[in-house]
């Protein structure tokens, strides 16, 4: 019973994933199934896949509000430049843009000291506004099949998509937990000043994690593209914000210095359970932003709760 | 204006003010006549009331949604409800204008659009919680709630022609666009309650440093609530505006409006810690912005070519005043 009630206070998040689970297994004759299950991930993937990148910067202490237009410039150019480089150079240019303005936003924000959520919200709008000058308003389509075959494809039979999911966040756990960068991403975050007095880099950390969240920024676009074989300028609008809504629904702090990949897979998971159990229901979709949004609330006021108890604040 | 007109004169460059302070402090102002000094260099049409106006008219939306999240902002919160509250408030005029009348419909908007300030204000400013996360949950929920409302059908005004709600987008008033001149007398009462009255010294009192504030005995909640209230009353003005100039709405119209919002008062040199801000800079800032926009168009750059520029003039702005403060063009971690 305590041990329930500590993984209710650490992860509450899981619970809820579970208590949804039940629900719409019982409510749905279609939901408890593995195709399903194998749908949702690949569903869940397009913003897990920017979330974890979005938890390393989180827990730094950090936001990026870049993410959004980072998935359409990928897709845009993974799928535009296809006809000229062949398919493996466009997604390589789309990867590489992806690092380019995670580069970007770091380097500024590093040296400038331009507080990070006014540096991303310059480059949403300032990519968005690259997107729309390359396409020129044009969505673009992928003339050779195998490139959305990718998006459809399975290995082992489970869909590839998914897998590339899976694997990365195991992988970016891993990083997080037992590597130098992920315990100096915790302890910058934690407290900015002490940690460059312990002699942490404080600039180079938070550049990598701008890096890691541009990049699996654009490998998102460029996988949502493959779905789609096409990609249109207004890709990834919002994406930012249900990012950071599935970070924050996973417990990861606002003010840095507290947070885990598991829980940021739980949050991304809540969302895509919710949408696809909903949608099973066949509940308009309007209704899941209104419990979408309410829960995040809630699970901010009972992590409230907790930390009072616990004798210690939020913070901001 | 007056005062700032004054601390204009006293920081120009020279012994005691090294370049970067000057720019520093008055960079916004600075950026603004280079805007109009360029843009009328370039194209022959910018320089005109009647470009002015239209520019002033363009702005009027995110600007007067600008004024009360400035108020917010140096209250040491944020507000990205205002996009999806801008949605639902417009929505809503129109939806009723038709159904009731339009006086009603205007009281009805209101009533329901200061309900959902009241929200943001009472989980942000009674049950403390983080203002970030709480709009950015509201965002989600209010656009939620608007489609719940339409069923995801646009809505219409049937009889345009024939409404006295077409004032507050259509008409002019004394040669003034009604749009512009709600927001600049808006702007102008804004900034009389922000710089003249206890409640706007409060505000800052607050947002500089919340827990000091709390002990001498101000009623940080109710301050903090009562700017929340302040941001929903602007963006259901804004509302007002863009109902009757499109007599007509989206479900999403509003959609990304909050982050432009926070360009402009980011731009206008309101600090996001809180603390330190102006309307009148916010008015500039969200003026700087239009005036890209405008200008850009009558180069004959497309539309979005503005987004490039924006990217890069908020930077630089907030750049400049922060390494003011430090003193140093670098940071030093």
């Amino acid at each position: 019973m305590k041990r329930i009630f500590a993984i209710a206070t650490k992860q509450p998040i899981w619970l809820f994933v579970l208590a949804i689970t039940i629900f719409f297994s019982f409510s749905s004759p279609y939901f408890f199934d593995l195709n399903n299950f194998s749908n949702i991930l690949v569903q869940a993937s397009t913003i897990g896949l920017i979330a974890l990148g979005m938890t390393y910067v989180m827990i730094n202490g950090n936001i990026d509000l870049s993410v959004g237009a980072t998935v359409a410039l990928a897709a845009s150019l993974a799928v535009g430049l296809q006809p000229a480089l062949g398919i493996p150079g466009a997604v390589c240019v789309g990867l590489l843009s992806g690092i380019a303005i995670g580069a970007l936003n770091g380097i500024i924000a590093w040296k400038t000291g331009v507080d990070a959520f006014i540096v991303t919200l310059g480059a949403m709008i300032g990519v968005r506004g690259l997107v729309f000058i390359y396409t020129e308003e044009q969505s673009f389509y992928a003339f050779d099949f195998a490139y959305s075959d990718f998006g459809s494809s399975t290995l082992f039979s489970v869909p590839t998509l998914a897998l590339i999911f899976i694997a990365l966040t195991i992988l970016a756990h891993l990083m997080l937990k037992y590597s130098v960068h992920g315990r100096n991403v915790f302890a910058v975050g934690g407290n900015r000043v002490a940690a460059k007095e312990a002699g942490i880099r404080v600039g180079p950390h938070m550049l990598i994690n701008f890096i890691l969240v541009g990049f699996l920024a654009a490998l998102s676009g460029i996988l949502l593209s493959t779905q789609m074989g096409a990609s249109t300028p207004n890709l990834g609008r919002n994406y930012e914000l249900w990012a950071i809504t599935a970070v924050v629904l996973g417990g990861t702090r606002l003010t840095g210095g507290f947070g885990s990949i598991i829980g940021t897979f739980g949050g991304v998971l809540a969302i895509a359970i919710l949408r696809n159990g909903m949608n099973l229901l066949q509940v308009p979709s309007f209704y899941v932003l209104i419990i979408l949004g309410s829960i995040l609330i809630i699970v901010l006021i009972i992590d409230k709760r907790f930390a009072e108890q616990q004798g210690q604040g939020v913070g901001a | 204006m007056k005062a700032w007109v004054e601390s204009l004169k006293s920081g120009l460059p020279g012994k005691d003010v090294s370049p970067l302070q000057f720019f520093g402090k008055h960079g916004i102002s600075v950026a603004f006549v280079v805007c109009v000094v360029v843009f009328s260099l370039a194209s022959s049409k910018f320089l005109s009331a009647d470009n002015f106006f239209t520019v002033v008219m363009q702005a009027s939306i995110i600007g007067t949604i600008a004024l009360g999240v400035t108020f917010v902002v140096i209250g040491g919160n944020l507000d990205l409800s205002v996009g999806s509250l801008l949605s639902f408030s417009t929505v809503l005029v129109v939806d009723l204008h038709d159904k009731v009348d339009p006086g009603m419909a205007i009281v009805l908007m209101f009533l329901f659009t200061l309900l959902i300030g009241a929200v943001n204000g009472y989980l942000i400013g009674y049950l403390r919680l983080n203002s970030l996360i709480v709009t950015l949950g509201m965002l989600s929920a209010i656009q939620g709630i608007t489609l719940v409302y339409t069923g995801g059908k646009n809505v219409d005004i049937a009889d345009q022609e024939n409404t006295w709600f077409a004032f507050f987008g259509r008409e002019e008033l004394f040669g003034i666009p009604v749009p512009a001149l709600l927001f600049i007398t808006l702007g102008i009462i804004l900034q009389i309650v922000l710089v003249k009255t206890g409640f706007g010294r409060k505000i800052f009192a607050i947002g500089g440093n919340g827990t000091a504030a709390l002990f001498s005995g101000l009623r940080r909640n109710r301050l903090v609530f009562s700017t929340y209230l302040l941001s929903a009353f602007t963006t259901g003005c804004a509302a007002l505006i863009l109902g009757s100039r499109v007599m007509g709405s989206q479900n999403n119209v509003g959609e990304g409006y909050e982050l432009l919002v926070l360009a402009g008062v980011i731009l206008g040199g309101t600090s996001l810690l809180g603390g330190s801000g102006s309307i009148v800079r916010t008015i500039i800032g969200v003026l700087i912005l239009a005036l890209i926009q405008n200008g850009l168009l009558l180069l004959g750059y497309p539309y979005y070519t503005q987004w490039l520029v924006t990217w890069g003039v908020i930077i630089v702005a907030v750049w400049l005043d922060i390494a003011a403060k430090r003193g140093k063009l670098l940071s030093t971690y």
